[in-house]
């Protein structure tokens, strides 16, 4: 589990972050939504440790990251499994060796091992023969699980998943849904997912966070969400019609 | 003050790089790597330098010398002297720092729009240091050997020109080359050479490390990476002449 309590961020004069409390459950995929500049990649980052906060505390099943010194810090780092937007695989590196990346610097496996858990994680992804390909040979999906495979290397008790829908066709999209949540549930893991897909919010949204104006705005789950009354919530998620008739749809169906 | 805010970065940046790497063994690997992508790929274009830099040195001081009192060994001489005392290890330096140096800045650039440095942060390793000083220490081994392959080329080249155009006589070439040798000349060159290595390498990846924003800024760093590390690049030989002969 992770819980924000009271966390701030501005840059210069510029408040991004205002107060910011929410718990992220384990074993449930939390998602973090929000319009673009409301402040969901620098949460993120925050919540990762790539930013300091200027005011609050995150903790890691009840270790205060941010107050922690640099080795523990490290420690905690090593739970976490990260898939960025784009996917920030190593160029010069093949398929193989960007999963086995994590393992080859933390995890003290002989060679064969490494490369055993990491063919085990790209099975896991369905990404089979693509070993010794770079990843400008791979299509953006194929990037994404890729990405998703190096994340659960470790066997991370944090992912954390930053638009990972992005320039995905809906059908990879959905697989991608998929993926994090099957994962998730399997492994048990405290997983994070920022976007702006909202078809993947009402498809797999279990606890989702709302962020408007740098603020914790609306929490819920995915039938709260349907039934929600909150304008800015409504205005952001609803914003096209065809949302609009499905919320109906659904709000009949629940 | 900006100026003052990048030197302090700079030496905080240092800091990283010079911080406790997670694994030496892959520390290793990634240098021998470095040896060949910083040094080994740049032998061709010290060599055509080197080769021509000789050749021009050894026309234009036979052309300044009229007076006929001045002997000819002077031209080898001469020529001997600017190619170790400067053209070697600071000339190219000055273009391995438009090569080595763009290309370690985009390269890291590249990495820090991409978010493969935020992945490797992500992860608990340490990425200033796994990234760059990998880079510093294979610069700082392999340039001193290319420097060396320069002076030897020029001097060369400089054998070449002397005995296609007649300019000077090779035997008085040689001679010259020969008159009144310091050994700390070189002693010297290389000292320059593993202080240019280390500014290039450090300064180039200081701006790509940290680069902000996409493509049109990973062009920028490149551009300011050049531009300063060939800066830095003329203080510190100016320094360390001063240093050193003086």
């Amino acid at each position: 589990m992770i819980e924000v309590i009271g966390l701030s961020k501005r840059f210069g004069t510029t408040q991004v972050l205002s107060d910011i409390t929410a718990t992220f459950a384990q074993g449930v995929v939390n998602q973090v939504i929000g319009k673009s500049g409301s402040g969901k990649s620098v949460l993120a980052k925050c919540i990762v440790g790539l930013h300091r906060p200027d005011e609050g505390r995150v903790l890691y099943d009840g270790r205060p990251f941010h107050e922690l010194d640099l080795a523990d810090k490290r420690t905690i780092r090593q739970e976490i499994g990260m898939l960025f937007q784009s996917a920030a695989l190593f160029d010069s590196m093949t398929v193989l060796d960007n999963v086995m990346f994590p393992l080859r610097m933390f995890a003290g496996m002989t060679v064969a091992e490494m490369e055993k858990r990491a063919r085990f994680c790209l099975e896991r992804v369905n990404i089979v023969g693509k070993d010794v390909l770079f990843p400008a040979e791979l299509s953006g999906g194929m990037q994404k699980r890729v990405g998703i495979a190096r994340a659960i290397a470790m066997n991370p008790k944090y992912l954390f998943c930053d638009e990972p829908n992005s320039g995905l066709d809906p059908q990879t999209s959905i697989l991608i849904d998929e993926l994090i949540k099957e994962i998730t549930e399997e492994y048990g893991t405290t997983t994070i997912v920022i976007t702006h897909d909202m078809n993947s919010v009402i498809e797999t949204g279990q606890n989702i966070l709302f962020l408007h104006t740098g603020r914790c705005w609306w929490t819920g789950d995915r039938e709260a969400l349907l039934a929600s009354d909150n304008e800015e919530l409504k205005a952001f998620v609803f914003a096209s019609e065809l949302m609009r008739q499905a919320r109906k749809g659904l709000l009949g169906s629940v | 003050m900006n100026i003052l805010f990048h030197i302090g970065r700079y030496f905080e940046f240092l800091g990283h790089v010079f911080g406790r790497p997670e694994r030496m063994s892959l520390y290793g690997r990634r240098v021998a790597e470095e040896v060949d992508q910083l040094g080994v790929k740049s032998l061709g274009i010290v060599a055509l330098l080197s080769v021509f830099m000789g050749a021009v040195i050894t026309i234009q001081t036979a052309s300044n010398i009229d007076a006929a009192w001045i002997p000819d060994y002077v031209v080898g001489f001469t020529a001997r002297q600017s190619v170790i005392l400067e053209f070697s290890p600071t000339i190219i330096s000055l273009i391995l720092a438009g090569k080595v140096g763009s290309n370690i800045a985009a390269e890291v650039g590249t990495m820090r729009v991409k978010e493969q440095i935020d992945a490797l942060d992500i992860m608990g390793v340490n990425s200033a240091s796994y990234l760059i000083l990998p880079k510093i220490v294979a610069a700082m081994l392999i340039n001193p050997f290319l420097i060396v392959i320069s002076m030897f080329l020029s001097i060369f080249g400089g054998w070449v020109v002397s005995g296609l155009t007649g300019v000077v006589a090779p035997n008085a070439y040689i001679q010259g080359l020969q008159w009144d040798f310091d050994p700390f000349t070189v002693t010297y060159a290389l000292i320059k050479t593993v202080v240019f290595a280390f500014i290039i390498t450090s300064v180039a990846a200081y701006h790509g490390y940290h680069t902000q924003g996409g493509a049109l800024e990973v062009g920028r760093s490149s551009t300011t990476a050049v531009v300063f590390s060939s800066v830095v690049i003329l203080i510190a030989n100016y320094m360390l002449t001063q240093l050193l002969l003086i």
